[in-house]
């Protein structure tokens, strides 16, 4: 399942205050310019991880594109997420090669490590799962990916041995 | 003597194995012992299987090897560069002595790959080195025109390489025919394909041979514009295009008079996908590119005519435009005497799966099925059997292994239902099972519909939840020819090619597999032993040692016995999560 990508109980979430700093500069790049709406809402996800609702009412104000357009674009593609996720998204990646590779033993694997279900957070905010389609490493299959890293040819124990390790690394 | 060269294949799936690591390796060790030799990196050979891969140069030819550690990279240099001593266990390719991976090299022509896996792709006097850029400079000095250009590439047969297999000079020809201040070409690099990496491979490879393609295009139809819409999911293949166009720019390829052509206008920019199946669709992805959801439109107009900010625009494969310098260098006859009459030239699979030797091949059109994946592929590992090969993605269907003979081309694949697609070919075997194939297919085109129209939207999910029900043993009669009649729904009512093909999987898996529907449906079975929901588990006697590892794992407390006596699955309790048949460790639980 990919990641909650709506904000389903809204006030649960804090906003924090948010520095829009980086923003700004974003904005400065891409203003005037024609289709800005993906790069800008690119660059916010990599300043933020998510899209925090202050971004719309930012880009709204500054350079007058519709919120309603915006939100429409952010729910339609998958890159784009409402609300925040885990410090590491463990993205497993459920292409047709890690399919028939047995991908479902390692989010299964993992949902039991984590206690949480496919697309969830844990609750201290280190690991999100989420499914994707292919990360075109098929020849390793099945792979996962963990921020830029990508570990091939596992199952079950060994992804629980790479989120483990993660976990040790943390508490150091 | 000429100074010795180790190479490192950097490419996403040798990094993906640990290249990264070998090549810091090779380098500390090159610094600490004060080695002569000149460490290089180049990008993926299509040999995944092998990764990662390291290549030595030396006087004597040169070696390819795999499987290469940190501690075994270590080993090669005191053996290979030092002591000149090849090390035979690891070589896999060398025209000294056979290392049995011949079959895999030998079913080859490389073209659209030329250049991948042996030069270094971020540097473009390397690609210049071997030939590169000089169709263009033949273009621009022979004269040729544009008609010229469109010409040849009609001659030598080329048809478009993203799946859909249109006559790549016919659409250049349409797009040439509108008059327009702004013109674009755009690449189509959105390869979305589950189970598909040929596109990643060339533009991480050889990024240079796509940007030709594409000012060679752009000089043929009269665009001033170029757009390469990449995933955004490939960051590698991202930073190599815009290192390429950069220096690309420099040189002169780009700019104004392009190349010394007079009037030939042109510059190329990557832009980002975000995350959508359907933006593969050439509507869509012009659509996401002017910063809205990434739907398709109805044609005509076509995009030669209103495109890209409705002005005459012309989109291709990243693989055909890499086939496209090197038929304006070689010439159109010397690329179809490649292939078959109406599919001439190769074609880049990516091979996967079930496989022995899984990879990025080329191969003349026209080769058989089984060619591929018993020579070239060198089998199904574990002695298992062929089953089926999977074509085309979510859009393509599954060919049975009796099949096996049916050549590759548009046309005969076409003609077993499947499509050739952008070259995805996933070998399945005996433990695959082909419904459950056919709900992952319909879970990925239900997930990415882009909701426009009401076929697609509404009966992919109906068709899903059918096969959903299917697999979990609660199978209608009646539900196979349910199945059929909302395919036809679907194909007819759609508008672009997501919809128009997503029931193919279906399609194909009922027409060559219905027994395995009716064995789930009627018998409660899954023959290949996939399904969960259908399968029994059962504690074999003699093998149980009584361990009671399976006891305490089980969540439903379905099993029990005593410490050191054979235990039982009480079948009522059993929820079939399959916990006690992965934990055990004496291959005691029996699965029927």
């Amino acid at each position: 399942m990919r990641i909650q990508r709506i904000l389903q109980e809204k006030e649960l979430i804090e906003q924090k205050s948010v520095d829009l700093t980086d923003l700004k500069k974003s904005i400065e790049k891409y203003r005037g310019k024609k289709g800005n709406i993906i790069p800008l809402l690119q660059s916010a996800m990599a300043i933020y991880g998510y899209l925090p609702e202050i971004v719309f009412d930012t880009l709204e104000k500054e350079l007058g594109i519709s919120k309603s357009q915006m939100y429409g674009v952010a729910t339609f593609y998958s890159q784009f997420r409402l609300a925040p996720v885990g410090k590491h998204i463990v993205k497993v990646c459920h292409g047709t090669a890690c399919h028939v590779q047995n991908a479902t033993a390692l989010t299964e694997a993992l949902e039991e490590a984590l206690e949480i279900k496919d697309g969830e957070t844990t609750k201290d905010g280190l690991f999100t799962i989420e499914s994707v389609a292919c990360l075109g490493c098929c020849s390793l299959a099945p792979v996962i990916m963990i921020g830029d890293e990508v570990y091939g040819k596992l199952d079950g124990n060994a992804t629980v041995k790479i989120i483990n390790e993660i976990k040790l690394k943390e508490k150091e | 003597m000429s100074r010795t060269k180790v190479i490192v294949g950097l490419g996403s799936c040798g990094i993906a194995a640990g290249a990264s690591k070998v090549y810091d390796k090779l380098l500390a060790i090159k610094n600490a012992e004060n080695l002569d030799f000149e460490l290089a990196k180049t990008s993926c050979v299509g040999m995944c299987y092998k990764e990662p891969l390291v290549e030595i140069v030396d006087e004597n030819g040169t070696f390819l090897y795999g499987d290469i550690t940190e501690n075994i990279a270590v080993e090669l240099v005191h053996e290979h560069v030092v002591n000149h001593n090849p090390m035979k266990d690891y070589v896999v390719k060398s025209e000294l002595f056979d290392t049995g991976e011949e079959d895999f090299f030998d079913s080859q022509v490389k073209i659209a790959l030329r250049n991948c896996g042996h030069i270094e792709p971020e540097d473009i006097n390397e690609y210049i080195k071997n030939n590169g850029y000089a169709a263009l400079k033949k273009i621009a000095n022979e004269r040729i025109d544009r008609e010229g250009v469109i010409q040849i590439v009609k001659d030598s047969g080329l048809r478009g390489r993203g799946g859909g297999g249109f006559s790549t000079g016919m659409k250049w020809r349409f797009a040439y025919n509108y008059e327009s201040d702004d013109k674009y070409i755009i690449c189509n690099a959105d390869e979305g394909d589950p189970g598909a990496f040929m596109d990643r491979s060339l533009l991480e490879g050889d990024p240079h041979s796509v940007i030709e393609g594409m000012i060679i295009g752009a000089y043929a139809i009269g665009a001033n514009h170029g757009v390469i819409y990449c995933r955004a999911e490939y960051p590698l293949a991202i930073k190599r295009l815009n290192i390429a166009l950069e220096q690309a720019r420099k040189k002169g390829f780009l700019g104004q008079n392009v190349c010394g052509i007079d009037g030939f206008d042109l510059d190329i920019y990557v832009k980002e996908g975000a995350g959508a199946f359907v933006c593969g669709e050439e509507t869509a992805l012009m659509a996401s590119i002017e910063g809205h959801r990434g739907m398709p439109r109805k044609r005509p107009p076509f995009p030669a005519e209103s495109g890209l900010w409705r002005k005459p625009s012309n989109v291709n494969n990243v693989e055909t435009f890499a086939n496209i310098p090197w038929i304006l260098f070689h010439g159109a006859e010397e690329y179809s005497k490649y292939g078959t009459k109406n599919s001439s030239g190769t074609k880049v699979f990516a091979l996967t799966g079930k496989i022995n030797r899984g990879g990025l091949v080329e191969v003349p059109l026209g080769i058989t099925i089984n060619d591929i994946i018993f020579k070239l592929g060198g089998g199904i590992p574990g002695g298992k059997k062929f089953k089926a090969v999977q074509l085309g993605g979510p859009s393509g269907g599954c060919v049975p292994a009796y099949l096996g003979d049916t050549i590759i081309d548009y046309d005969s694949v076409r003609s077993t239902g499947a499509i050739m697609g952008s070259g995805g070919m996933v070998v399945m075997d005996e433990t695959t099972c082909m419904v459950d194939m056919a709900k992952f297919f319909l879970d990925f085109t239900k997930k990415e519909s882009c909701g426009k129209c009401t076929f697609c939207r509404i009966g992919t999910q109906r068709m899903l939840e059918i096969l959903v029900r299917i697999c979990d043993g609660e199978g209608q009669e009646g539900d196979i020819e349910k199945l059929e009649e909302l395919s036809h729904k679907i194909i007819e009512n759609s508008l672009c090619g997501l919809g128009q093909t997503a029931p193919n999987p279906v399609l194909t898996t009922i027409k060559y597999f219905r027994d395995e529907y009716e064995a789930h449906i009627r018998d409660k079975k899954c023959p290949a032993k996939k399904c969960k929901p259908l399968l029994t588990y059962e504690i074999i006697e003699e093998k149980c040692t009584g361990c009671t590892v399976c006891a305490k794992k089980c969540p439903t407390d379905a099993i029990s016995g005593e410490r050191k006596m054979a235990h039982f699955i009480d079948q009522d309790k059993c929820i079939k999560c399959g916990v006690c048949y992965s934990k055990c460790k004496f291959e005691a639980i029996s699965l029927t």
